[in-house]
Formats: structure tokens, sequence, C-alpha cells
């Protein structure tokens, strides 16, 4: 274990992190506005956008991440898309992460029981303060835990920004590995910042879920 | 520069092969998984003590980090040992460790789930503590396990994209392969999601008919 290289370049995979975490937020913002709208489409009256959002889904969830990223980042300039490989990260791996919270959001949402929504409309409230104030309520409580999960997988899933060189963790992790030969302690200095970043949103979104339960 | 899905044809050949190499990778890892996350849980478990810590630190550094990172410190790690593997099986090391401590997750929760009464039951008609545990207990826990192992198996084959950074001829790298000929990126990574989205489909078919089989067993 060579302690003086990791103490020698940890201030670059300190760095590397708030790239990491910028990403994740930025994503995770993206996720949640493509998963609710996702989520929206799916449940919709109207069986187009009901079909839009079920493709969706099916269409992101069933390919890698990866490759989607390498569609809209390498293929994007070719139908008229330029980004740098920041925003590409952003909105690939945003839209990938709202299609597994679309399933996250709707599965609360259907969770709620009928009859709810039943008395709401019988007290005289319209289908529009129903959903917004006897259903979404309930169901928001239910998404909080499931939605961390989801987080948790996208902070994970940042690092496939490595593969177009975008310059976080893992990018690093690779870069000093190829340069100096030590993939165990490259891996010990960028995986324990992955893990206090994981371990950090993992007891924030604890702290929320019982801050939203009702006791 | 526009789109031409026309060019497609004359790289199929390459793609196909890549998608071949995809569904091997996937399947060898798979069942590394199955099989490694039966002995994780039975480690976790069951072993002693100074075993068991070590191992749920090992276990926590798996599911804490991403499986690129662990690809890159397996892949190199292992040269710097001296062991010089070709890549494709160190990917498949890879994928198939990550997963099998997911799928630990789940067959500990489905062994602690099976009846105590099964394990005395063996116990007191004489079979060991191992043969109980292996003839009797993890059988009924597996079977309990196959779908949500199974919504593994397929986040693994789109996990297994990530062998191409590491330099596995799969699906992900024949695909680059050709773009770095043809310059038409838009199209062959088209053409390679749309690959991975029919097996998808085929895997999930597949599992839906072993859940139909499993429910009408019990």
């Amino acid at each position: 274990m060579d302690f003086e290289l990791m103490l020698k370049v940890y201030p670059f995979f300190l760095e590397a992190a708030w790239t990491t975490i910028l990403l994740s937020v930025l994503t995770a913002i993206l996720g949640l506005t493509c998963g609710t709208l996702g989520a929206a489409a799916r449940l919709s009256r109207f069986a187009a956008l009901r079909f839009l959002g079920a493709a969706y889904v099916s269409l992101f969830r069933g390919t890698p991440a990866l490759i989607q990223l390498f569609i809209l980042y390498f293929g994007g300039p070719q139908i008229g898309i330029q980004l740098d490989a920041f925003e590409a990260g952003v909105i690939g791996l945003g839209i990938n992460a709202g299609a597994y919270m679309t399933e996250t959001i709707r599965g609360a949402i259907i969770s709620i029981d009928k009859g709810q929504r039943e008395a709401a409309r019988t007290l005289g409230l319209s289908s529009w303060q129903a959903t917004y104030q006897v259903i979404l309520p309930q169901a928001s409580r239910l998404m909080v835990r499931p939605l961390g999960v989801n987080l948790n997988m996208l902070i994970k899933a940042t690092a496939l920004v490595a593969a177009i060189s975008v310059i976080e963790l893992t990018y690093t992790a690779q870069r000093y590995i190829g340069s100096t030969y030590k993939p165990f302690e490259m891996f010990l200095l960028a995986g324990v910042l992955y893990m206090i970043i994981i371990y950090v949103v993992g007891r924030g979104v604890a702290w929320l879920d019982r801050k939203v339960q009702i006791n | 520069m526009g789109l031409d899905f026309s060019i497609i044809p004359k790289y199929l050949d390459v793609v196909l092969l890549g998608a071949a190499w995809t569904m091997g990778i996937t399947v060898a890892s798979a069942i590394l998984s199955f099989f490694g996350g039966i002995v994780f849980a039975v480690i976790a478990l069951y072993a002693p003590w100074i075993i068991r810590q070590p191992f749920r630190l090992i276990e926590w550094v798996f599911m804490g980090t991403p499986l690129l990172l662990q690809l890159f410190l397996i892949y190199f790690g292992l040269v710097q040992i001296g062991i010089d593997l070709p890549a494709f099986v160190a990917g498949i090391i890879g994928l198939g460790l990550h997963f099998a401590v997911y799928n630990s997750e789940l067959i500990q929760t489905a062994i602690l789930a099976v009846d105590k009464g099964q394990m005395e039951a063996a116990r007191t008609l004489g079979l060991s503590r191992g043969e109980a545990l292996r003839k009797v207990v993890i059988p009924q826990a597996v079977r309990a396990v196959i779908p949500p192992i199974g919504n593994n198996m397929i986040a693994l084959l789109k996990d297994s994209a990530l062998v191409s950074v590491i330099g596995v001829s799969e699906l992900t790298l024949s695909a680059q392969r050709v773009i770095g000929k043809t310059y038409r990126p838009f199209e062959f990574y088209i053409l390679a999601a749309a690959f991975y989205y029919v097996i998808n489909l085929c895997m999930e078919w597949v599992q839906r008919k072993i859940e139909r089989r499993i429910a009408i067993s019990r």
C-alpha cells in the first residue's frame, strides 16, 4: 500500500468528487422532473399519453444507460444536438433515471386505495382536487424510500460519464491507475469518496422518510 | 451530416458477433453471480464471526461503489498481482461478483424466511448442518428468490455494456469499432440499442414463463 502516493493525489480525487456530486444533483433534478412527467403520462386518461409514457419507460429501461449516453453525445451532432460531455452526461443520465423514477412514482400513486379518490369525489372535490389534495400527499410519503434507492443507483451511474471523458471520480481513478499502476490505492481513494457520498445521501433519505411519516 | 441507415447491412455481421459475445458474457456472469450469491449468502449468515465481518465489509464496498470502478480494479488489479487474464474473463469475474453481492442480499432474506422447522426436521432425520442447508433449506430459499434474481439478471445484461470500457469486444465495443470506420455513431449505437432491447425483451419473456411455472408448482 503506497500511502505517500495516495496523499499526493488525493486533492485531485477530492476535486473530482465535487464534479460527481454536482452531476448527481443535476441528474437527480432532471430525473425527478422526467419521472413526474412520465408517471403523469402513464396515469393519464388519454391513451396516446399512456402509450408514450409506457414507451419511454420500456425503451430507456430496456437498453444500457451507456449506449444512451453514446447516442446522445456521439450521435447527437448528426441530428443537430451539440452538447459538451458534462451536459450530455446530465441529460442522458437524467432521462435514464427518469424512466426508473416514473415507475417508482407511479407505483406509489396506484398503491393508494381507490376508495380515497371515491370518497374525495363524493365529498364534492373535483378530480383535480382529489388528485392534488388527497392522493398525492399520501403517495408522496410512500415514494421517499424507493426514490432513495433510485438516487443511490443514480449516484453510482454517474460513473458512466467517465466513458465520455467527464473528469469525475471514476475517470480520475482510471487516469491515475493508468499513470501510476496502483489500481488498489486509486480504487480505495475513489471508493471511499463514493461511499461517503452514498452514506450521506442515504442518511438524508432516511431522515426525510421519518419526517414525512405520520405517527 | 444526416442519417443514413442503409449503411447498416454492410457491417451487420460485426455487430451480430458482438451481440453473441454480449449474450455469452451475460450468461456466464449470470451463472457465476447465481452460485456466487448462494455461497456469499451462506458465508454472511453462517460463517464464524472472524470471516463474516470482513466479508460484510467487502459486500458493503461492492454495493457502495460503481461497477465501472470495480471493473477497473479487477482488470488492472489482477494484472498487478501477476494474473494476466483476457479482458473478457476479467469482465465476467467483475460482473459476476458484483451481481453475486446483490443476489446474496436476496438469498439471505429468503434463507431466513424458510421455516425454522425445516432445518430442525432435517437435523432430526440425521442430516448434518451442511447437508440440511444444501439439501433442504437452500433449495426452498432459491425457489422463492428466482423472480427478483431475474430482475438482477436483466440489469446484468445492461451493465454488461460496461465491459467494453476494459476492451471486451461485445456489442457496445463492436458498434464502437464499426463507428471508428464509418463515422456513423448515431446509426450504429441505435442498432446496438435495438439488439440490447430485443435481448432484454427475450429475457423478460423467459422470466415470466419461469415465474408462471413456479406459481403453478406451489
